[in-house]
């Protein structure tokens, strides 16, 4: 199903948000990567190379499980989709296969990639070294300490590790990092962002590659429950996962979309990850305007969250659009309490979640009405047990 | 600024018009850094050393077409301090004796209004605004803003702008062209003169204002290329806010440096321009 799903426009706006925000000498590389994406994504030769890895070497389609115990516990029945048993254990496989695939269809050799998590630098890692590809990956130098596992697969598949030492040392400044890089390797690299953000065509490229979430996820809900979900809740860093999962359900009006990002400390200390919940002036962050944690100056300020993954001051310009016109809404979780669920979960259900993805069990959890939710399970946990067993939480 | 002054457009033009070397000098200075009273005194040091005109970069968060120098002096002065109004003083101080161009990352333009930022711009008597992340395809808005006031908005053209888009930026351009010299990042950088006159030539070919070469170019040597190449300006940063970084006196070291630079593009320094 999924080489049909490659077929929506290549947007630059979003409403209001979105747009190419980008030094000067990024915009014809930026121009070629719409080209070579509008020509690939009609070509059936690479739509079924893309499909055949996706199978193949990859796994899809993904099972939705009914999951029995959570369901029982909440009462009504819950889904998840399980992106966790893609192949490197994450969505981030699904973008990074089909960004690399098309940067060597464009003669690119090197490649480029930040991650926060890890997660997007293991899957782009792993694709290169699948296409034999140069890889450089940035990351935070916190996050190098606290998704340590990833770093030592990532060296492993072959991938140059390079630590960002700048400001808080996590995901934005790995971004930031792997944008300078591109700016001065341009002409033989390509930049693999890894969630639904920067500048135009990213933010409709990265959703055009991780809308299969959503699209194997609806048919298999209306052939398990023959009927759609009331709720489609998914985690929110830059927003991969989560536009992945709606892009599918955008048209069916009665299903309601649930963004949830970081609450961290809490959405009311400045000590969060989750702009598009506390709203304000949208702003500029790596080459698009959207939603935004930023001073009154426009400075962009540090996020905070338990999960390297989600610890970003922005979020995907379509997500900035979907709340503004209601079609999704966002809340956030604070830290605490995702990682009560992120335990819980593994208890309740033999499946030890990523942090990110905690994030979405643990609002789901709390809900207690609904008739049938479903919840994209964006990855596995196994990355974050150095982190979760040594914080002072109680479970 | 009063009618009678003359508008930033036309400073900018008369700066380029009377520099009276091979071509103007435009020093870069980071505002705040290492002291917002510092910076003044590093701007007043250009100044005496013959600098045309004056880049005057406004410290920012996430500074994407900067490399680690700039970057850091960006951190330590948004860390020492520096905002946007203590920024538009450092503009004050300096714009009537150097035309002053602000360069400035599009987030903070956008942050009050871009139009309610260029009118503050305006007051403060700087000539001109550069915003390195804002491509041609953004620029509309800023640039109605700043035509409004007489301020220059001006655009930067890169060694991968393909031929058309150069035209369509060039055709845009108030106050000059700022050419990116190199494909990269700001820094110095060694042995890229080769390109120079490729790069000029083609920048010069799509517009009627003068071009400035800038990013990389750190010595006298390389300022005196750029001025072979047909630059009508030359943009030296990195350099200067390295010095201003290290030295216990950063006025005299900039000073020191920005002296050799436009002795460097002194008329008189007749080199055969082979
Ligand atoms: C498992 C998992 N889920 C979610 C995210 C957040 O990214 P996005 O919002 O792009 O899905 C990450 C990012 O690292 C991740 O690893």
């Amino acid at each position: 199903m999924s080489a049909d799903a490659i077929e929506s426009l290549v947007e630059h706006h979003f409403g209001e948000y979105g747009g190419q925000f980008v030094p000067e000498t990024l915009m014809p590389a930026l121009a070629e990567l719409e080209l070579a994406w509008t020509r690939a994504r009609a070509d059936e030769g690479f739509r079924a190379q893309l499909n055949g890895l996706l199978r193949d070497f990859g796994g899809r389609p993904t099972p939705l499980y009914r999951a029995g115990r959570l369901s029982e516990r909440l009462g009504r029945p819950v889904y998840l989709k399980r992106e966790d048993l893609n192949h490197t254990g994450s969505h981030k496989l699904n973008n990074a296969l089909g960004q690399v695939l098309l940067a060597k269809r464009m003669g690119k050799r090197r490649i480029i990639a930040e991650t926060g998590a890890g997660q997007h630098g293991v899957a782009t890692a792993t694709v290169c070294a699948l296409l034999d590809l140069e890889c450089v990956v940035y990351m935070g130098v916190q996050d190098t300490r606290r998704q340590r596992p990833n770093v030592q697969r990532m060296e492993l598949l072959g991938a140059t590790v390079r630590p960002v030492d700048a400001g808080a040392k996590t995901l934005k400044e790995a971004t930031s990092a792997a944008i300078r890089d591109w700016v001065t390797n341009v002409q033989s690299t390509h930049y693999v962002i890894g969630s639904a953000v920067g500048p135009a065509p990213y933010p409709s490229l990265v959703r055009d590659l991780q809308r299969v979430i959503g699209d194997e996820a609806r048919a298999q809900i209306l052939q398990a429950e023959g009927r759609l979900p009331a709720r489609v809740v998914a985690c929110v860093g830059g927003g991969s996962n989560a536009i992945g999962t709606f892009t599918a359900f955008l048209d069916d009006e009665h299903v309601e979309l649930v963004g949830v990002e970081a609450g961290g400390e809490g959405i009311d200390t400045a000590r969060h990850g989750a702009p598009l919940t506390v709203g304000g002036r949208a702003g500029i962050l790596h080459g698009s305007r959207s939603a935004v944690m930023q001073d009154e100056e426009g400075q962009i300020v540090q996020a905070h969250s338990i999960s390297a993954g989600l610890d970003y001051p922005g979020a995907g310009p379509q997500h900035a659009f979907l709340r503004d016109s209601g079609r999704a809404h966002y809340v956030a979780v604070p830290d605490e309490q995702a990682l009560r669920a992120f335990k819980e979960v593994a208890r309740l259900e033999g499946i030890i979640p990523a942090l990110e993805t905690a994030h979405a069990l643990a609002w789901v959890l709390e809900q207690d009405d609904g008739e049938l939710d479903l919840i994209c399970l964006s990855g596995r946990g196994d990355k974050d047990l150095a982190e979760v067993l040594g914080s002072h939480t109680a479970p | 600024m009063s009618t009678q002054q003359a508008t930033g457009v036309q400073r900018i033009a008369d700066a380029f018009a009377g520099a009276h070397k091979r071509a103007a000098l435009m020093p870069y200075v980071m505002a705040g850094f290492p002291t917002l009273a510092q910076s003044i005194a590093i701007g007043q040091a250009c100044v005496h050393a013959g600098a045309d005109l004056l880049e005057l970069g406004v410290p920012y968060s996430d500074p994407l077409a900067d490399g680690p120098v700039i970057h850091e002096a960006g951190t330590r002065a948004l860390a020492a301090g520096a905002n946007v109004g203590g920024v538009l003083e450092v503009a004050r101080a300096l714009s009537p004796s150097i035309p002053v161009v602000l360069m400035c990352y599009a987030n903070i333009v956008f942050a009050p209004g871009a139009t309610a930022f260029v009118q503050r711009l305006a007051r403060t008597g700087a000539c001109g605004l550069i915003v390195p992340d804002l491509p041609l395809e953004e620029a509309g808005e800023v640039r109605k803003a700043c035509d409004d006031c007489g301020i220059a908005l001006v655009p930067l053209v890169a060694p991968t702008t393909p031929r058309d888009r150069l035209d369509a930026i060039g055709a845009s351009a108030r106050g000059f062209l700022y050419t990116v010299s190199v494909v990269g990042t700001t820094g110095e950088r060694e042995a890229m003169q080769d390109r120079f006159a490729e790069v000029v030539a083609r920048a010069k070919a799509s517009t009627e204002v003068p071009v400035a070469l800038g990013f990389g170019i750190s010595t006298p040597e390389q300022a005196r290329q750029a001025a072979d190449a047909g630059a009508d300006g030359v943009i030296v940063g990195t350099r200067l806010v390295r010095a201003a970084g290290e030295s216990q006196d950063p006025a005299g070291a900039v000073g020191a440096l920005v002296a050799e630079l436009a002795a460097g593009l002194a008329a008189t320094d007749r080199r055969s321009a082979s």
